[in-house]
């Protein structure tokens, strides 16, 4: 107990769990939206084709700062979306193969574009590859600031369009004949999906940014029919798994941080498939028993020859 | 052979390697299982190394083949709780595997060289340094070898199996009825996925695996609709990635495999630009050609209606006209300036007036629109 008080007076403790669980609630609620709308993986793609984005910034700009290469990571990732969409589009590509493609290729832009980075003299490239890992014990009290204010401006967003957001999910058409144009839509929401994983991506890196937008949402999803409920319990389990990924990491010598994240939000899902009321593997078992016993109890014979 | 050489060889060999299986990837839906088995073989070679404690032990390969194996297992067992989507239950396996994976590393292997790095990047500048000497005589680069023998059983199972890796790509019921067992074939496929995977991982990084199984049979679809054909054009889009990538990376001196990746992005991309039938071009004129056929149908349809009624002059009249087709001025004027040379209709008293001709083509089309 005296660990934990000690652990959560400590400054940078409180600096990577507040950074975070932001960043578990900002993707916890932006991705039910994605897990909604069959675009899991979505985020996987925009995150691997940010990679070129935030070299080619630190190129360009010859700086290091955080918005500056945030701003890059932004552009290539709404690029690689504008190119997977249109590829859907216009030929008879499936998406996951767009997908794969597109954020495959990217990614190695990015890689040459490192590797060009590197042979320029006396350039402070260093620290560029933590966006691809992730290294949640640098993030500053700056990146908070940029984070807190991004997520402020997403969340703003999702209320301000929810009933939009709402009808395009579960039915674009539908949306489409109600006057809201689905184009418009479908790229707002890839935008805000962009920032969010964008943020995420020095705290937890690259490859473990999807599991952030996915695994929430679908631990959520086991619990609750309604979408309000589920984007809550969604950014509730993402902070949580924040706060319980860090404490881990910071009590256990040599734990990085981004991948016990992962593993305690995958514990949850683990947990909600299993339990969850109404859905989960144990209860759908359990109504069967009972369905059994009932017919039995009626008299029907145990071995009916099923249809 | 020089390095240069070598290097060249290995590409081409490894790009050719992952395009055989990335075929029926692609036919089948399944790419983003390939981009997950790519990172979970780290987990597999990771536990296989616990076991061994040699990096050169063939086990890490059967490891890491087997890892794959039961990715897709784990994620297939998921998705058949119908509690998630399947692509859903790819993004919550394989995340979980790598975590578990890099911390494994972090806290157990940190002495030793098994860094994440080497695995999902990979370098193939380095793959020459690593020499196949037989009985005292160097005989060339061990990744040739590896990879070579890789090439030869993916080519060996794609052409002994291609019956039933067609039948069971394209019609699993019917597989099934004729007694292929698609479900074996479908393991099957996934054990060669995870095996090339692993066998390539050293010279290009997990991640770029990817771009080399999906890229050249993606572009290949846009050009074939033959399985065979789709195979070699995606062998040969591979190797010229390969080729390509390498006479860039040389230029620009950057990563070879990133550079390898990005020529067959560049590929695919004038492909899907330029390809005939199915590229965007043609996709963009086709759509244009039908608005414009559609538009002439409708105006023809709108004057037959009203030929000869009390609002004619309202409903066919030269100013007013594009208002009730809800049309801008400039999209009218297209469609019945070129109604107008194909004779179909005139201008009199005010009014577009159908020709006998834009009469006789209006009743065709309504009849192949409702027939009977």
């Amino acid at each position: 107990m005296d660990t934990l008080i000690f652990l959560f007076s400590d400054y940078t403790f409180q600096t990577v769990a507040l950074g975070s669980a932001l960043l578990g609630l900002i993707s916890g609620v932006l991705g039910c939206f994605a897990v909604l709308r069959k675009q899991s993986l979505l985020g996987d793609g925009i995150s691997h084709s940010a990679l070129p984005g935030v070299v080619m910034a630190f190129i360009l700009l010859g700086v290091k700062n955080t918005e500056g290469l945030l701003l890059g990571a932004i552009v290539s990732g709404l690029l690689a979306t504008i190119l997977m969409i249109s590829i859907v589009r216009y030929t008879r590509i499936k998406f996951d193969s767009a997908l794969a493609l597109v954020m495959s290729v990217f990614f190695g832009l990015g890689l040459a574009l490192l590797t060009y980075v590197q042979k320029i003299p006396n350039s402070n490239q260093a620290g560029l590859s933590r966006f691809i890992f992730g290294q949640a014990s640098t993030l500053l009290q700056r990146d908070i600031i940029v984070m807190a204010v991004c997520g402020v401006v997403l969340l703003a967003l999702v209320v301000l369009f929810w009933k939009e957001f709402m009808v395009f999910t579960f039915d674009s058409d539908f949306a489409q004949t109600l006057g809201f144009s689905s184009q418009k839509l479908n790229l707002l929401l890839s935008f805000m999906i962009v920032v969010a994983i964008i943020i995420g991506l020095q705290t937890v890196g690259v490859i473990l940014m999807s599991a952030m937008l996915i695994t929430p949402a679908v631990a959520a999803r086991q619990w609750t029919n309604r979408l309000g409920v589920m984007v809550t319990l969604s950014a509730f389990f993402g902070a949580l798994s924040g706060v319980a990924g860090t404490a881990a990491s910071s009590l256990v010598p040599k734990l990085p941080t981004g991948p016990s994240i992962v593993v305690c939000v995958s514990g949850i899902v683990l947990i909600s498939i299993l339990f969850a009321p109404g859905r989960g593997i144990l209860y759908r078992a359990n109504r069967r028993r009972k369905n059994r016993l009932l017919f039995r109890m009626e008299g029907g014979s145990p071995d009916v020859p099923t249809i | 052979m020089s390095p240069q050489f070598e290097i060249q060889l290995i590409a081409v060999i490894v790009a050719v390697t992952c395009a055989l299986p990335g075929v029926f990837l692609v036919l089948r839906r399944m790419s983003m299982m390939a981009d997950s088995i790519t990172h979970t073989i780290l987990l597999g070679i990771v536990l296989a190394f616990f076991v061994t404690h040699d990096l050169s032990s063939p086990l890490l390969i059967l490891g890491a083949a087997l890892m794959g194996v039961v990715t897709v297992w784990l994620t297939e067992m998921l998705a058949e709780t119908k509690l998630l989507a399947e692509d859903a239950a790819i993004g919550v396996v394989f995340p979980l595997l790598f975590s578990i994976a890099i911390i494994l590393i972090t806290r157990y292997a940190g002495s030793v060289h098994l860094d994440t790095d080497s695995v999902l990047l990979g370098e193939l500048a380095f793959a020459p340094f690593d020499r196949m000497v037989v009985a005292g005589r160097d005989i060339g680069a061990k990744a040739i070898y590896t990879t070579g023998a890789l090439l030869l059983i993916n080519l060996a199972v794609v052409v002994i199996f291609f019956k039933e890796l067609k039948i069971a790509t394209f019609d699993p019921m019917l597989a099934a009825v004729l007694g292929f067992m698609p479900g074996l074939v479908h393991y099957g496929l996934m054990t060669l996925v995870s095996l090339t995977a692993v066998g390539v991982f050293q010279a290009v990084g997990s991640i770029l695996v990817v771009a080399f199984m999906i890229g050249p049979p993606v572009t290949a679809y846009l050009l074939t609709d033959d399985l065979k054909w789709m195979l070699i054009l995606s062998g040969l889009i591979g190797a010229a990635s390969g080729i390509l990538g390498y006479q860039a990376a040389m230029l620009l001196d950057v990563s070879i495999a990133g550079s390898m990746a990005v020529t067959i992005g560049v590929i695919f991309l004038l492909t899907f630009i330029f390809a005939p039938r199915r590229g965007l071009i043609h996709a963009l004129r086709r759509r244009y050609n039908q608005k414009i056929e559609f538009a002439k149908l409708a105006l023809l349809f709108h004057l037959y209606y009203h030929e000869g009624s009390d609002v004619e002059a309202r409903e066919a009249g030269i100013d007013t006209i594009r208002l009730h087709m809800n049309w801008d001025a400039a999209f009218a004027e297209k469609i019945i300036r070129i109604l107008i040379r194909e004779k179909s209709v005139a201008f009199s008293g005010g009014m577009v007036k159908l020709t006998e001709q834009g009469r006789r083509n209006s009743i065709a089309g309504y009849d192949a629109l409702f027939p009977g």
